[in-house]
């Protein structure tokens, strides 16, 4: 059986280009605004949507999906939400997943995770801090449910290391474009190409580019080599720049068509 | 009875490797360098002459005699790892990692801290050998310890006070660890406590142990035979393990762990994550956390800096969990009262984290009764809370 992000690469393969997955978290800017922001996601062009589980101590990020993070848990983000910004996804019938830390699935129950992120429709789920040697209850409940499970390899995992990570993913392989933390950068880094290189030697799955995306022209670049784009902080930061909610959603529009394009032109 | 971790360091169900992949390239480079330290004789040989020359080991211990008067009597012996250099048990690690570090070829380090102490003792170590030095600190905590932020500083440290999150220690270890995903190449993080992914929860104990090694000698010397109860404060737990773990194959010595309790564990505002907490992750590795319905880490308070952390070590969660050691809740109101009379009977004027230990020293001396001995790790000095003490006691400064 396959899940709805499993069809969309087979679908962008075909169309010779790669898949523009956008990131919000759940409850941000508001759990009504989240939904508002998925449905701009869309209509700009959107093809995956990728819904953050706001958590306390968010390691991987850098200060922009912090900051956003804390908004949302102020405003009392939980399970609840994340699952209903999940469903609000893939009900507009884009692929979405959950990206979340590993705490907030043990302490929900892993299986009980897995098959809520099924019910609602999700694909998948993004663990950054799950290693493969810690995933065995997160293997058998993602077995059981069907969901994929992606995993982050970093340009610092080895080449041994590599194919014993990809091997466990489903879904896409999530390749960490550089050493650091989420954010917006100037320029995507050259070690991006390297590392998917890499990966594709160990796997014929998709490989989405990730850290660090911000425009369309950095959007055509990575589309030249990766399967997926992935972008996040620059969508948070368009919604926080803008003076009101309104303005936040046509920004979020816009970028989002900026990029659907910049996806189309890498080839 | 021992426990022994295996070699992904879990410690039964805890313990473990929770961390974003970039990190772990990092981590098996520092478990291939700690392992192979441990039995080489030049490496062992030049921690033991820092030793000797510069942390001033072995500490001594102490009898606490008019202190004992108000524990029921029994014999109070104190290990007394407030004399070492910079003033707490932090520098036995330090200098274990600062040594590593520069054998795997790394020029920066940097730590994290609470109360100030393992940032102190970092910045020293990075002085003496040459390492450029940044400490992450909770925004919070810099002022409760302006004087260690100014140590640092005159140790040549950078201090960068992280304002995110709670700002105090949890949220130091995050920024802390956010630098090392960056930085990883050229970097070492120092983590100072016997947490965070494998291998540092058993390498920091490894450079700890000798506090036990040395004090289990110390008290069969002084009084034939050995301590019945052995108790030091734990907040991360680092000094506790260090105490601790040269005991836990002696099944007759009871080991006892007082965590913050703050204003009381049934208040909710405490540090104590044994105690109220339950099993969880949090800063790469599984063990017990003050947590929320939705694993969100729940902000911990404690009168004390270095104790103020939602999470504790993984081996003392499982060594709770086998019932090997024991953990019970001191709050800042009997950790005060035992600060204050250490001071006036003793002389002494420990860390107001040592003091949780040392309120426990008293519950349990007038449990155990005058003919009990009871060994105590003073795992630090209390320079640095001269402050909140005068303004906890009311002394004008």
């Amino acid at each position: 059986m396959t899940t709805p992000l499993d069809d969309l690469f087979v679908k962008v393969r075909s169309e010779n280009r790669a898949a523009l997955i956008a990131y919000i978290p759940a409850g941000f800017p508001s759990v009504e605004g989240c939904k508002k922001v998925i449905k701009a996601f869309v209509d700009g062009g959107v093809d995956a949507i990728e819904i953050g589980f706001p958590y306390s101590d968010p390691v991987m990020d850098g200060p922009t999906i912090q900051a956003a993070a804390d908004q949302s848990l102020s405003q009392g983000t939980g399970a609840r939400e994340v699952f209903d910004a999940l469903k609000t996804a893939s009900g507009l019938g884009v692929a979405a997943v959950v990206m979340t830390y590993w705490n907030p699935i043990e302490k929900f129950g892993v299986e009980k995770f897995a098959q809520a992120i099924a019910d609602n429709g999700g694909s998948g789920v993004i663990t950054p801090d799950l290693t493969i040697e810690e995933s065995a209850t997160w293997k058998a409940a993602v077995a059981k449910t069907g969901i994929n499970p992606i995993y982050v390899v970093a340009p610092s995992t080895t080449d041994s290391r590599l194919p014993k990570v990809t091997s466990q993913c489903g879904g896409f392989v999530y390749a960490a474009s550089l050493m650091g933390v989420t954010g917006a950068r100037t320029s995507v880094s050259s070690g991006a190409a390297d590392l998917v290189a890499r990966i594709r030697t160990t796997t014929g799955l998709p490989v989405s580019v990730g850290l660090g995306v911000s425009t369309r022209e950095q959007a055509k670049g990575v589309a030249g080599y990766a399967d997926g784009v992935i972008v996040g902080s620059a969508f948070i930061k368009a919604i926080q720049d803008a003076p009101d909610e309104e303005a936040g959603l046509a920004a979020v529009r816009e970028l989002a068509s900026e990029l659907a394009k910049g996806v189309r032109e890498g080839r | 009875m021992t426990t022994v971790e295996d070699l992904a360091g879990h410690f039964g169900p805890y313990g473990g490797r929770f961390v974003p992949e970039a990190l772990i390239g990092a981590l098996e480079e520092l478990d291939a360098a700690r392992i192979k330290a441990q039995t080489d004789p030049t490496f062992l040989a030049e921690l033991a002459e820092l030793h000797r020359t510069y942390t001033g080991r072995p500490s001594i211990i102490t009898e606490a005699k008019r202190f004992a008067e108000h524990a029921g009597g029994a014999r109070i012996i104190l290990k007394r790892e407030d004399l070492n250099h910079t003033g707490s048990h932090k520098i036995n690690n330090v200098l274990g990692q600062a040594l590593l570090t520069k054998r795997m070829g790394k020029k920066r380090i940097i730590a994290e801290t609470g109360a100030g102490q393992h940032g102190v003792a970092s910045a020293t170590a990075a002085a003496l050998m040459g390492l450029e030095c940044v400490v992450y600190m909770g925004e919070e905590d810099t002022k409760r310890q302006s004087l260690n932020v100014a140590r640092m500083k005159l140790l040549g440290a950078e201090v960068i006070p992280v304002t995110s999150g709670s700002k105090t220690l949890k949220d130091a270890i995050n920024e802390a660890m956010r630098d090392w995903v960056t930085n990883v190449e050229t970097t070492h993080y120092l983590l100072g406590t016997v947490a965070g992914p494998h291998p540092f929860p058993s390498m920091v104990r490894d450079f700890h142990k000798i506090i036990g090694e040395e004090s289990r000698e110390q008290v069969l010397a002084l009084t034939g035979r050995l301590p019945d109860a052995v108790l030091a404060c734990v907040g991360g737990g680092s000094n506790a393990i260090g105490i601790f773990h040269r005991f836990i194959s002696d099944p007759s010595v009871r080991l006892i762990g007082l965590e913050a309790a703050g204003d009381g564990i049934e208040t909710g505002r405490h540090a104590a994550s044994i105690s109220g907490g339950s099993p969880g992750v949090l800063h790469g590795n599984r063990t017990y956390v003050l947590q929320d319905e939705n694993g969100q880490t729940i902000e911990s308070h404690s009168i004390s800096a270095g104790l103020d952390y939602p999470g504790v070590g993984p081996e003392h969660a499982y060594l709770h969990d086998i019932g090997r050691a024991e953990y019970r809740g001191i709050t800042d109101a009997q950790a005060m009262h035992a600060f204050a009379l250490l001071s006036k009977t003793e002389g002494i004027i420990p860390a107001i984290e040592t003091a949780h230990a040392l309120a426990g020293a008293i519950q349990v001396g007038n449990e155990l009764g005058p003919d009990a001995i009871i060994l105590i790790n003073l795992s630090g000095r209390g320079d640095k809370d001269v402050q909140t003490a005068a303004h906890y006691f009311g002394i004008p400064l």
